[in-house]
């Protein structure tokens, strides 16, 4: 049993002791710091918190639908909303582009009306990651409503709370670990999305070009570069994970 | 309490379907200051109706008014929301809010009425006072005993002076003693709330002791309406007959004795002093025409002074020395050849007896 469990731990590790033996240690600065990164990385971290507040503040709705109410075709809405977790991401960036490209089912009347044009836009990017993480949140959030007596939400609406007044008093404190859960998973699926981005994004520097594209351009170029690129998404996705333990353990 | 509903109060007659063979057909008006009890087992729909007055779901028949305002018609599709009714619920197993204290809790109504936060405090201070909660006034509902739960639930129903008090087995989630106690002091509680109130229970000893007024409810349809005596008395259908036709009694324990006035009847239990509540059924009361053998220590003779008959069973009451309900069957009526007025003998076994403690300074003691 142990052995087994080590060589499973031993899956997760053995590639980042492969990442950290091809570390250059001495130009680590320069490199982290070059304009390529810093622009990556900003944009990184801007397009998977927005991707997670949307996410948010439409999967958590989108979760209450689904845990309270009976309708019709809840099983088909439910594989719709889990499919981004199995599809491709390249297949999910296709689909996205075909209907909200310049000439998308909905891209072409969107952009005649408004002008706006979303592929290769830094809201394309927020747009592709929403896409493929909000099913995280979704799903958890759902679980957790699922475990929460409706009594509760019951018994604030009869102390005089409205529908908005029991989700933000009543319902979201009281699935404050799951909800969290949610938020981190969510964030990290958006924070290391490469499929879906890359193909209804693009791939431009300073616009489009998020961490995980820039370690698979420099891949080809200047393998030192995408070392210390892959090097501080592992800090910045470790130190979140590790700084939020004790809630994610508990909610889960 | 406005002037209108003080003199309106409830009035319901509705129906909900809540599937294909379960329909609640329900009508019953309650005065302001007046407490009437649906007593029924589970599943009679008694949760239903908490739910339908409360506005948790819609009639789909009918309609409920209460103090001159319309909840709910389903003639005119008029759906007042639960936020809007003014209706206090002590819900089962009280249902706090866990990550509120208890200060929250019953703040939580008033802060939903768009009181401030000050005045909200003070007022669920106010109801924390009155319910002897002030020194729990931090706790979280984790860190309370059932009876404290249910004082807190009772002070969060009422800090919102609803219109309508509805008590859902308000007893049901505590241990023995703690409900003798809480049964008093909840007396005193409803005593002092205007509106009408509404007291679910299963318990027949329950809405016996607390309620004016009793709607047996059986499948979703009142079976019998009446006083507590007469419930217990002249019950109407079998179900009512076992479970609420029970003799209730109360005396003085001592020493495995229980004095009634000038009657002492024995019971199993030698550790219980002081007042007592006495639950004998009518079933379990022996009845003979002359003296019995054996050594059964509760033994008297009486006449019968009336016998009603209800299904295969007849219920005779007897006054002398102990009002009592005795259940027979309707054969052994004509074996015994028993008539109103004949002399019997009762017997009851000790441990046949049910005794509950009952606290009479409970108020003073919680």
């Amino acid at each position: 049993m142990l052995a087994l469990a080590i060589i499973g731990l031993s899956v997760f590790v053995i590639p980042l002791l492969g990442l950290l033996s091809r570390v250059p240690w001495g130009d680590l600065g320069e490199l982290v710091s070059s304009d390529l990164v810093i622009d990556a990385l900003r944009l990184s971290l801007l397009s998977s918190l927005a991707a997670t507040a949307i996410s948010t503040l439409l999967g958590v709705p989108l979760a209450w639908v689904m845990a309270r109410t009976e309708f019709r075709g809840r099983s088909i809405v439910r594989a719709l909303i889990m499919l981004p977790l199995v599809l491709p991401p390249v297949v999910g960036g296709a689909a996205l582009l075909f209907a909200l490209g310049r000439r998308g089912l909905l891209g072409e009347p969107l952009n005649q009306a408004t002008g706006l044009v979303l592929p290769y836009s830094a809201w394309g990017v927020v747009l592709a990651t929403t896409f493929v993480a909000m099913p995280f949140l979704v799903i958890t959030v759902e679980g957790a409503l699922r475990n929460l007596d409706p009594r509760f939400e019951g018994a604030a609406s009869t102390l005089g709370a409205g529908r908005w007044s029991v989700m933000r008093r009543v319902t979201l404190p009281m699935i404050g670990p799951s909800l969290l859960a949610g938020l981190v998973l969510t964030w990290a699926r958006a924070f290391g999305e490469f499929g879906a981005t890359i193909t209804f994004a693009g791939n431009l520097q300073g616009k489009t070009q998020t961490l995980p594209l820039a370690v698979f351009v420099a891949l080809e170029s200047n393998r030192d570069a995408a070392v210390a690129i892959s090097l501080v998404m592992v800090v910045i996705s470790l130190a979140v994970l590790i700084a939020l333990r004790d809630r994610w353990w508990r909610a889960w | 309490m406005t002037s209108v509903s003080s003199q309106l109060g409830l009035e319901a007659s509705f129906t909900v379907r809540r599937s294909p063979e379960f329909t609640l057909d329900l009508s019953m008006a309650i005065p302001p200051g007046r407490t009437v009890a649906l007593l029924g087992p589970n599943g009679a729909g008694k949760s239903t109706a908490v739910a339908a007055l409360a506005g948790l779901i819609q009639v789909d028949s009918g309609r409920i008014e209460l103090g001159g305002r319309t909840l709910d018609d389903a003639g005119q599709a008029r759906f007042l929301p639960p936020e809007e009714r003014r209706v206090g619920v002590v819900f089962q197993d009280y249902v706090l809010f866990p990550h509120l204290s208890v200060a929250e809790n019953i703040a939580f109504g008033p802060r939903s009425h768009r009181m401030g936060r000050e005045p909200a405090m003070e007022r669920a201070a106010l109801w924390m006072k009155r319910l002897s909660l002030d020194d729990l006034a931090q706790r979280k509902p984790g860190e309370l005993s059932g009876g404290q739960a249910q004082r807190v639930a009772l002070a969060r129903a009422l800090a919102i002076e609803p219109d309508l008090l509805l008590l859902d087995e308000p007893l049901s989630a505590l241990d023995i003693v703690t409900r003798a106690l809480s049964r008093r002091a909840l007396t005193e509680h409803l005593a002092q709330f205007p509106g009408p109130r509404l007291l679910i229970t299963h318990d027949p000893s329950e809405a016996f002791l607390l309620a004016d007024d009793i709607h047996v409810i059986e499948g979703g349809r009142v079976t019998q309406v009446g006083n507590a005596d007469e419930i217990r008395l002249r019950p109407r259908t079998p179900y009512i007959a076992d479970l609420a036709g029970s003799n209730l009694l109360s005396g003085i324990a001592h020493d495995g004795l229980v004095q009634i006035g000038a009657t002492g009847l024995r019971i199993a239990d030698h550790t219980l002093e002081g007042p007592v509540l006495i639950t004998i059924h009518p079933r379990t009361i022996s009845l003979h025409r002359g003296r019995p053998e054996g050594s059964a220590r509760n033994l008297w003779e009486t006449s019968i002074a009336l016998i009603e008959l209800l299904g295969d069973r007849a219920r005779l009451q007897v006054s002398d020395p102990l009002a009592l309900t005795v259940e027979v069957t309707r054969e052994a009526i004509d074996d015994l050849e028993l008539d109103t007025g004949a002399r019997v003998w009762l017997s009851i076994k000790a441990t046949e007896i049910g005794v509950e403690a009952d606290y009479p300074g409970a108020y003073a003691i919680s």
